[in-house]
């Protein structure tokens, strides 16, 4: 425990993933199968490319401090826009994406100004914004709607050897995400105000660009999400988004990744690294044949767990400085050290001499 | 002085909410000068320094810089101009590299792209000219002690080519021995030409450090002028209205040693060891030591927050167990904590709402009782203002303190420990504190107070304990010299 304490937390989620993993085989060898097959790798892969692309954009707002509970609806959109613009035709592939982009880029730029300007929550902006799109899909579409080329369909269904090309996709945008972070300003500026805006201004920051910019990209990568969705269903639909739960879903990943939900700390391959033991975990579920419910309550025990153990590494704002007798690696920093009692440790003397 | 000044700012004035904080102000920093910015909390020091540093828009009155007027609308606008401002409250970001914070929102940038190394070389750069070796570019802030974390502000104002430095209580959470540091650095920076406006509460470090001296009062100018032509005497009457010689009350006469209110015998936990220590009814016990000598953390285990795992503790000559700070409240233990807005004070509510916090949730059958003799209770504390509905927020520093006071006296406790209950409060407001001091300790109650003030200890206490290394290293006696205490707090009697 005190050495997990020290490490950072990214590293834990891809020591908890490489335990998945290998419990995961494990498991699935029970039944005969072999977990590292090319088929089921690439199940697995598949499995993270949309919650993947959702929670990249996801893990931006998160650290700004901010969330963002329009992607479901943003993804239902574009993945609407996408089959009804293409129509089956593949000369409309290129347009239809710009305008789905476009689309998804106003929207993220609402939640970004809605944020800043007005200053209403990030939760209650967005759930506002979702709402309204969620009100107009109702109305304007009754099912499943246009149709997608195959040659846009090839984007969901192919890939290089066991690695579908949407996730070689998706970890080619991480990457893009990450040297954003590490290494421009407006990825510097996003630690700096969802750390503590006043720092953040007091130094000269213009608050407010990080926090918009990383609403832009959070819609747009749910866009991509959409799309991706689009290519594999061959049609549009309105529901596809909110189905798949990507909401919670990757603001859970985004903290199982080791991103704090206040903001101002986290890492791009942490949320990848969460999204990959949500991957493992259903797959695991399913390949065991396991009852969907049961699922959940294994998805809603892993988050727990996972937030439970990283505060209790940020709880050690006081180093101890006497072991002997002292709570010896977990003393909490508030509240009644663990252990025995405080009388029950009395040397023997003090007891006589009473 | 016959320099032109580099900063010069004429007939500030600032209201908020109809109040008139700043009146008229007028200001002139020399380059090369340290110039004091003195006067009580509530004198309109901080609202002078966030105006000039940007953060306020005057409503009136205009700012000149190196001859050129100009207008802050934003911070971003002042460091541009060359204004940097060290604020009380560190503006770092604890998960963030110090190169990071140091250059925060100016990151040096090569084709676009942030020029990590370039960052490291300009943020050890800066620090070399600080002399500071203890600190690196790539050390997470959040590690560094108060000190270093106090040296990363600088370095940031600093990397601005800041022609004008402004601190506000720069020492306000240093050490004894830490300051000798920041007063390294400020001389240096004067030396290279930057006007410093030095805000502090501590008169020695004005005299110490100031080539001019500023007062306010009331929000309006009362004096500015060369520092060497003010005695300590006349700069007190000018900030208060009073003399130095009521600024620390003085030994108790003839002290009458009460019974035992509190006893630890070989009390000690992960932070703390070997505590032997006895409060008594009517007494002042101060607790000296240096920054992480563990004296918090003995308030805290005697109070419940880090319960004590060893030893024993006796309340009223009882055995018991403190647990739980709800646990310390009912045994008649209070403990004003030393940071007051983040442990003290729920900032968003009243003041009334803030003296009811303990009896409400501990003792709720005495709330209507209290609250009849709150106006009684907030007049002993002679808090200035008539308002009770009013948000602890809005109140100046040594008005907030007044508040925790008068939460805890609220509770009639037996036994009050104090933890740095004058940080960053004016005279006037320290005064009151002395004050309640005392007459609580006239009325029977044990005093356990812990400061970095050493003046303030000797002045007040009727015995010094010395903690250092989490142990009680030492007992004095009142007339015990600064020099005294320090030797025992630094542990220089074991390495000379």
């Amino acid at each position: 425990m005190n050495r997990l304490r020290s490490l950072d937390p990214t590293v834990v989620v891809y020591l908890a993933l490489v335990a998945a993993l290998a419990i995961g085989a494990l498991l699935v060898s029970t039944v005969g199968r072999n977990f590292f097959s090319a088929g089921n790798v690439r199940d697995i892969l598949t499995g993270m490319s949309v919650l993947g692309l959702v929670a990249i954009g996801q893990t931006l707002v998160v650290l700004c401090s901010s969330l963002d509970l329009s992607v479901p609806v943003v993804i239902s959109l574009s993945s609407l826009l996408a089959a009804t613009t293409m129509a089956g035709d593949p000369a409309r592939i290129v347009p239809a994406v710009l305008l789905t982009l476009a689309v998804a880029a106003a929207i993220g730029m609402f939640n970004g100004l809605v944020v800043t300007k007005l200053r209403v929550n990030g939760f209650i902006a967005t759930l506002g914004t979702g709402l309204i799109v969620k009100g107009y899909l109702d109305t304007q579409y009754k099912g499943t709607a246009g149709t997608v080329p195959w040659e846009f369909q090839l984007l969901g269904a192919t890939g290089l050897g066991p690695v579908p090309v949407s996730t070689i996709l998706m970890l080619a945008l991480a990457t893009l995400v990450w040297f954003v972070l590490a290494r421009t300003r407006v990825g510097h500026q996003m630690f700096a105000v969802g750390g503590d805006p006043v720092v953040a201004r007091l130094s000269g920051l213009h608050v407010a660009r990080p926090v918009i910019v990383a609403h832009v990209v959070c819609s747009l990568t749910a866009a991509g999400a959409g799309l991706l969705l689009a290519s594999r269903l061959g049609v549009g639909s309105p529901t596809v988004g909110s189905q798949g739960g990507y909401d919670l879903l990757s603001i859970a990943a985004v903290v199982l990744g080791g991103t704090l939900l206040l903001g101002g700390r986290g890492s791009v391959w942490g949320t990848i690294g969460g999204v990959a033991i949500f991957a493992v975990l259903d797959n695991v579920m399913s390949v065991m044949q396991v009852n969907p419910f049961l699922k959940d309550i294994v998805r809603g025990v892993v988050i727990v767990a996972a937030v439970a153990v990283y505060t209790r590494r940020t709880l050690h704002a006081h180093r101890p400085r006497f072991g002997v007798g002292g709570p010896t690696d977990d003393g909490p920093v508030l509240g009644p050290a663990d252990g025995a009692p405080a009388t029950g440790q009395l040397p023997p003397a003090e007891e006589v001499a009473r | 002085m016959t320099t032109a000044p580099v900063l010069t700012a004429r007939g500030l004035t600032k209201s908020f909410f109809g109040v008139r904080v700043l009146d008229e102000v007028s200001i002139e920093v020399r380059p090369g000068e340290v110039h004091g910015l003195v006067g009580e909390n509530g004198a309109g020091k901080s609202t002078l320094m966030k105006i000039l540093a940007g953060v306020y828009q005057p409503d009136d009155g205009e700012i000149h810089l190196a001859g050129e007027q100009v207008a802050f609308a934003h911070p971003i606008d002042a460091m541009h101009a060359g204004v940097a401002t060290v604020f009380q409250e560190f503006n770092l970001l604890p998960d963030r590299t110090v190169a990071q914070n140091v250059f925060l929102g100016r990151e040096p940038r090569r084709r676009g792209v942030v020029d990590v190394r370039e960052m490291a070389r300009r943020t050890q750069h800066v620090l070399d000219e600080l002399g500071v070796t203890s600190v690196r570019p790539r050390d997470r802030v959040g590690s560094l002690s108060v000190a270093q974390q106090q040296v990363v502000e600088i370095a940031k104002a600093l990397s601005h080519d800041a022609k004008v430095i402004s601190m506000d209580e720069p020492t306000a959470a240093l050490a004894a021995h830490e300051v000798e540091l920041l007063y390294r650095i400020v001389r240096s920076l004067a030396e290279r030409g930057v006007g410093v406006l030095y805000v502090s509460h501590r008169l020695k470090e004005v005299f110490d450090l100031c080539d001019t001296i500023t007062v306010l009062k009331d929000g309006r100018l009362v004096s500015s002028g060369p520092a060497d032509e003010l005695g300590p005497d006349e700069l007190v009457r000018r900030m208060v209205g009073r003399s130095i010689d009521t600024y620390f009350p003085g030994p108790l006469e003839g002290t009458e040693r009460g019974t035992e209110l509190l006893r630890v015998t070989g009390g000690g936990n992960a932070w703390v060891d070997g505590i032997d220590l006895s409060l008594r009814a009517g007494e002042i016990t101060a607790v000296a030591g240096l920054q992480g000598s563990g004296r918090t953390e003995l308030a805290e285990a005697i109070f419940g927050i880090r319960p004590f795992t060893r030893g024993s503790v006796e309340v009223g000559g009882r055995r018991v167990r403190v647990t739980s700070p709800r646990h310390a409240a009912r045994l008649g233990i209070a403990l004003i904590t030393e940071d007051r807005k983040a442990t003290g004070l729920s900032l968003a509510q009243s003041i009334l709402d803030n003296v009811l916090l303990v009896i409400r949730g501990v003792f709720p059958r005495r709330t209507a009782h209290v609250r009849r003799e709150a106006d009684a209770l907030m007049a002993r504390l002679e808090l200035s203002t008539d308002r009770l509905d009013r948000e602890v927020q809005l109140l100046s520093g040594g008005n907030q303190q007044k508040v925790v006071l008068g939460k805890w006296l609220a509770t009639r406790p037996r036994v009050v420990i104090l933890d740095e209950p004058t940080r960053g409060i004016d005279v006037g407001a320290k005064v009151a504190v002395y004050d309640v001091i005392r007459s609580l300790a006239r009325e029977g109650v044990a005093i356990c107070m812990i400061s970095s003030e050493l003046p303030e200890l000797l002045g007040i206490a009727d015995r010094v304990l010395v903690m250092r290394d989490g142990r009680l290293v030492a007992e004095l006696a009142p007339s015990a010299t600064e020099e005294e205490v320090l030797r025992h707090a630094a542990g220089a009697e074991v390495s000379a």
